[in-house]
């Protein structure tokens, strides 16, 4: 008798839980708010504003999604993550997506059970040196203090960089990206290691950036995107489409200035018109409504806009596009067709 | 004629469970016992069945995989293609250095600030006071990441000391540099070392044990028997003629002699730390975040340790103290004979569980980047390898382990010291 109440009693949590974890598109409308992962604070990829609204490259994804799935881009809560809690946070439901410059590998895609959606930005790890130390390469660094956020795979990759190299370094394991700065700049660590995105970022925002200098070595590649967790398609369906709607806009010449223009009435271009919902049912197969990609590309523009306000050679980041040039220009970024 | 009747016999009944004070407790406990044990399958059951869902199985095969990455602080010789087991062990024992050296410290410090802050000098007692306040009333991790910011912020970068003409130069005769990087001193060597025997061949438990160290053990331990024997032959000849021989450089000499003797047989000498490159080389290099975590935790402890012996030596009634000095001690032996071991019954206790404190405290280590088993196993392990639920788990398991090893050791040493009650 006490055993099968027992069993009972379990079953019913089971079941309970199991329903709970289904229906990530389903919740965040209930909800009426996105839960978004970003990290805790990269200037140029997600940082708060002097008025603590949060602004950047990584941010705007999550704020793309929600204009497409609430039709409010302001109906984000963005949620602060370190190299370590992120995966926990996404994992727990705690987060809906993560938006927070994740590198998509092999392990995190197949054995975490997360969906990386596609890349946003297509990066390496660099090296920083202050110009002072002289050193004009990555292979000169042998006996270096090397700080290193700890959690990431820039961990790895910097320990197989030295071990192929045959050079021995000291790492200084930090947590966030604050306190990589205080330890660089006070001079504890001779070097700093991360994304060159992340670099550029770093010293954008030094009083002297100018003393510092970015080696020209890239030790690895890291392709940096989105991800929601596995098993949920129809959520990784929404935001992978959204992010691809972003790019795709760009390489079709829509723009936040065009859009209304454009979504207005079918234009000449069958595909511009399939994305904007003007032509086709591309946002009913989504679960959404024919507009979501036009929401999603007036939040802060079209792939490109999005990258010169936040990252572009215009900003304190200044940084290129290169390989997050679109494909036909001589880019990697390459959305599929939307058909 | 009387008839002997027996009492009425009283029929169980169920409701006597509830109204029955004989069964109510009973009832009680086994409801408890029962609602307890749903709340654990309850659990359990969910923990399994989101598992599954996940599609993710519970086991410690990534155990036997290559870390990958690597650990500044290591006592063990280690690098990243070692195993993540190793790296745990690694991690295992920066915890264990810690927490050691924290103990250590904590109850030097808060021996004697305790024992000052009874002192009868005014502005000594008011000192400890603000001191013991400071420490206990502001959460250590602060402490933690406001001694790794000072040591950061205040000492020199290697690159100072380099040049004709540099910013800063070496202390102690120039054989230790204190850096931002941490702190560099002399380390011992040996040119004729007798070796390592290498424990548990090539396996992640691989342990290297030093001949050297053993062998100057063994000296010290021979030494220390030999002096116990010479005291207790001058004891007996004390019991016996009444004079007391002069030992005191028996002593010295049965102390000092054959360890010296064999670390000049091992070729014992300094390697001094030097600026090579981008760091400073050779030397022991006692890390920042060692430091400072060492430093935190130790005064933040000591400020409670120090309440406590103030407490204890409050505790041993004044008539104890008055009572040895009618017998003439003096008031050194009377602190030593008399108070304090009547105190220590008092300060046991409570000292046990601040021991656990710091070391648990200890993993707090992360937020000055210093690699304690937080660092490895619950840190990068559990982030490159996302086995969350094995590693909590198992992490659980270390620190229980420390801790009922440290209370087991304090416990046999308080049943040692505590008052023997007839």
């Amino acid at each position: 008798m006490k055993k099968s109440v027992i069993l009972g009693v379990a079953t019913i949590a089971g079941l309970a839980a199991g329903a709970a974890a289904a229906g990530t598109a389903d919740d965040v409308k209930a909800r009426g708010k996105l839960n978004c992962g970003v990290a805790s604070g990269v200037p140029g990829f997600a940082s708060p504003d002097a008025n603590g609204e949060w602004q950047g490259f990584d941010v705007a994804v999550c704020r793309a999604v929600a204009a497409a799935v609430l039709d409010d881009p302001t109906a984000v809560e963005f949620i602060p993550t370190t190299g370590k809690t992120r995966f926990t946070a996404l994992a727990s439901g705690e987060i809906d997506m993560l938006a927070r410059n994740t590198t998509w590998t092999f392990s995190r895609d197949v054995d975490l059970k997360f969906e990386f959606v596609g890349i946003n930005y297509y990066d390496g790890q660099g090296f920083m040196v202050p110009k002072a130390l002289g050193v004009s390469s990555a292979k000169e660094l042998d006996g270096a203090t090397v700080c290193i956020q700890t959690g990431t795979t820039t961990e790895l990759n910097l320990a197989d960089f030295f071990r192929i190299n045959n050079m021995s370094y000291e790492p200084v394991p930090i947590e966030t990206n604050a306190e990589a700065q205080q330890q660089y700049l006070a001079g504890a660590c001779d070097v700093y290691t991360t994304d060159a995105s992340g670099l550029a970022a770093t010293r954008a925002t030094f009083e002297n950036a100018g003393d510092h200098v970015i080696l020209p070595e890239i030790i690895s590649k890291e392709p940096l995107g989105p991800l929601v967790r596995h098993g949920d398609h129809e959520w990784g369906d929404v935001v992978r489409w959204t992010l691809n709607a972003l790019i795709a806009a760009e390489e079709l010449g829509v723009t936040s200035a065009n859009i209304d223009e454009m979504s207005s009435g079918a234009t000449d271009n069958p595909e511009v018109n399939r994305l904007l919902g003007t032509e086709g049912t591309l946002g009913e197969m989504l679960g959404l409504d024919a507009n979501w990609a036009q929401r999603a590309i007036k939040v802060g523009g079209n792939y490109g806009e999005v990258f010169a306000k936040n990252i572009g050679e215009e900003t304190p980041i200044g940084l290129a596009r290169g390989l997050n040039a679109q494909w036909t220009d001589g880019g990697l970024l390459y959305a599929p067709p939307f058909r | 004629m009387t008839t002997l009747t027996d009492p009425p016999k009283e029929h169980f009944r169920l409701s006597m469970l509830l109204y029955d004070t004989r069964y109510r407790s009973a009832t009680i406990q086994v409801i408890a016992m029962i609602g307890f044990m749903l709340l654990a399958a309850w659990i359990i059951n969910n923990t399994i069945q989101n598992l599954e869902t996940l599609g993710r199985t519970v086991g410690f095969d990534f155990f036997a995989e290559p870390a990958s990455y690597d650990i500044n602080q290591r006592l063990l010789e280690y690098d990243s293609r070692d195993t993540h087991l190793r790296a745990a062990l690694i991690g295992l024992l920066n915890t264990l250095v810690v927490a050691v050296l924290g103990c250590i410290t904590a109850t030097i410090i808060g021996v004697m600030v305790g024992v000052l802050r009874l002192s009868n000098n005014w502005l000594v007692a008011r000192i400890m006071t603000v001191y013991v306040e400071m420490f206990r009333n502001v959460p250590v991790l602060l402490w933690i990441v406001f001694a790794m910011a000072i040591l950061i912020e205040s000492l020199p970068a290697p690159r100072a000391f380099r040049g004709e003409n540099p910013e800063a130069t070496m202390d102690l005769f120039g054989t230790v540099a204190v850096t931002n990087r941490g702190v560099y001193v002399p380390e011992f060597l040996f040119s004729r070392g007798l070796g390592d025997i290498h424990l548990f061949g090539t396996s992640s438990l691989r342990f290297d044990v030093s001949l050297d160290l053993i062998a100057f053990l063994i000296v010290m331990g021979g030494s220390i028997f030999a002096m116990r024997k010479v005291s207790a032959w001058a004891n007996a000849t004390q019991e016996k003629t009444g004079d007391r021989p002069t030992i005191w450089h028996i002593q010295l000499g049965l102390f000092f002699v054959p360890s010296a003797i064999l670390l000049g047989a091992l070729g014992f000498h300094l390697g001094f730390p030097e600026l090579k490159g981008f760091n400073f080389t050779g030397g022991t290099h006692l890390r920042n975040s060692l430091i400072a975590l060492w430093l935190a935790l130790s005064l933040y402890t000591a400020a409670f340790i120090a309440e406590i012996v103030r407490a204890g030596i409050l505790a041993i009634s004044k008539g104890q103290t008055e009572a040895a000095s009618a017998l003439g001690l003096r008031p050194g032996r009377t602190m030593r004979l008399v108070v304090l071991p009547q105190a220590l019954r008092v300060i046991i206790p409570p000292m046990i569980s601040n021991y656990l404190n710091l070391t648990k405290n200890s993993s707090l280590a992360i937020a000055v980047g210093y690699m304690d088993i937080t660092g490895t196993l619950g840190g990068i392990t559990m982030n490159q390898t996302g086995r969350e639920l094995e590693c909590v788990l198992l992490l659980m398991l270390v620190y229980l382990a420390i801790s009922l090893s440290i209370s087991a050791v304090m416990n046999w040493y308080n049943n040692r010291v505590k008052l023997v009650e007839r």
